[in-house]
């Protein structure tokens, strides 16, 4: 398979990127999208020239780190499926595709298609946990009992990787689909309950200061996702957050 | 209470409910008008009442034009702030390829009803209120029919009418089944809710449409 690649290159995070050309042939439909970059990159040293950095780790679809923009789509035309697992066979030969880092302020590009997501962390710290007592009393947590149906929505929505996919689907940038999945994961199991009111508050705050957009439920995102998190979390949070807001 | 005014869901909150009170109204405004075309001495007879009662024209009346300002005034601000979210825009976004138009073109839509509000607030409520209150112009209950199907006679006004209904329809048909997504209401009623909000948003616009083009071909003439 021959492919017309047109790949966002920028030196570092305060250099001024570009879309620069690169053909490329002897791509196979069984490789993945980050094997078909690895033979680029492999092409591009030993040509001499600088190989074009990307984010990944464990290439099986649960960390979360690959994050490109195929297309105009986050992970590519496929669906619930991250970069890693995009297969090229989804492509025909001759195809051009355009590759992008995730845009959003809140996503600075670091260099090439690799971006800084620490401000999902910073999300998570403001209220993604729970209290637990590690005294010495730690109570096993399968002794409460949970309903299967909450317990199997909030494993749901514990799936969510943090890639950032709903961040760069959506026209808006926002991050509300994250957030909700981490306020949800919580806020439906009874350890969750203690910093309840807190957390969504602290969580959608820190969502607003790191500067996502408003969600305006366009539902790109829950498309996007390759993990398939619901728009219901995000209805969720609302409400947790309007329950919140009331209790003060 | 200035970090509830600054965040994100407050701000969507505000939003849905701002939209959800003019969705109400456009519903009774379209009985009302509807009565125009199937029965003419009530349409009088509201339209008058609606002109002069006192908790219509000053309680009513100016909740519905803060209404329309909160929620235009918030939509633009989210707009504006949703596109510092990106300040560095893709070169190639797919956007079709996972939303809708109509829901990824709120503000288009949005700013062509504000629009069509301006024209439509002076063919009607500036030249009622001008009447009242500025000419002292007696009450006369039955010129209301014939006020309003002289406003259709152009093709023009009307043709904007009609224009400025589809654009409404667009605009409900995402706006509508949203608002209750932002309220928090995703449950088992949600299908129910997402069907009726769907046949809102075409049938009211469609009845407004029917009633404009209907006095634009059914001119009174003396």
């Amino acid at each position: 398979m021959k492919l017309n690649l047109k790949i966002w290159r920028q030196k570092d995070a305060k250099s001024k990127g570009e879309i620069v050309d690169y053909p490329i042939k002897g791509i196979e439909g069984d490789m993945s999208f980050l094997e078909m970059l690895d033979i680029l990159n492999e092409e591009l040293i030993n040509k001499g020239e600088e190989p074009v950095q990307f984010d990944h780790d464990c290439r099986e679809g649960i960390c979360g780190a690959c994050s490109l923009q195929i297309n105009g789509e986050p992970h590519g035309p496929d669906r619930l499926v991250t970069t890693c697992q995009l297969h090229m066979r989804k492509f025909n030969d001759g195809d051009t595709i355009v590759i992008e880092p995730f845009r959003a302020t809140a996503f600075p590009v670091v260099t090439d298609l690799v971006i800084d997501r620490s401000s999902f962390d910073r999300i998570q710290q403001a209220g993604g946990y729970i209290s637990v007592n590690t005294s010495g009393n730690t109570v096993d947590a399968n002794a409460i009992p949970i309903n299967k149906h909450a317990a199997d929505e909030a494993m749901d929505a514990a799936t969510c990787i943090g890639c950032g996919a709903c961040v760069a689907a959506c026209k808006n940038a926002s991050a509300m689909l994250f957030t909700s999945a981490k306020v949800s994961q919580f806020a439906l199991l009874p350890q969750g309950e203690v910093e309840a009111v807190d957390r969504v508050q602290n969580m959608v705050r820190q969502m607003d200061l790191e500067g996502f957009g408003n969600c305006t439920n366009t539902g790109a995102c829950e498309i996007e996702c390759p993990k398939g998190i619901s728009l219901e979390n995000i209805a969720r949070m609302n409400r947790e957050y309007m329950s919140a807001t009331s209790k003060g | 209470m200035s970090g509830l005014i600054k965040s994100s869901i407050a701000r969507k909150v505000v939003m849905a409910l701002s939209g959800l009170f003019l969705v109400f109204f456009l519903g009774q405004h379209f009985v009302i008008n509807i009565t125009s075309v199937i029965a003419p001495d009530t349409f009088n007879e509201w339209s008058h009442f609606m002109g002069y009662n006192g908790l219509v024209q000053f309680i009513l009346q100016p909740v519905l034009i803060a209404g329309v300002i909160v929620h235009f005034a918030m939509g633009i601000a989210l707009e504006l702030k949703n596109n510092k979210a990106r300040a560095v825009k893709y070169k190639q976004y797919n956007g079709g390829a996972n939303a809708s138009w109509m829901s990824r073109n709120m503000i288009i839509t949005g700013l062509v009803v504000l629009a069509f509000l301006g024209l439509h607030m002076y063919d009607f409520w500036v030249q009622e209120i001008s009447y009242k209150y500025i000419a002292m112009s007696p009450e006369e209950p039955t010129r209301y029919l014939e006020e309003t199907v002289h406003k259709f006679e152009p093709f023009w006004r009307t043709i904007i009418y009609v224009i400025s209904f589809v654009l409404l329809a667009l605009h409900l048909w995402h706006g509508f089944a949203s608002s209750f997504q932002t309220m928090g209401l995703n449950n088992k009623y949600s299908a129910g809710i997402q069907t009726f909000t769907k046949i809102y948003s075409i049938a009211i616009p469609l009845g407004f449409i029917f009633i404009a083009l209907y006095h634009h071909f059914n001119p009174i003439t003396h």
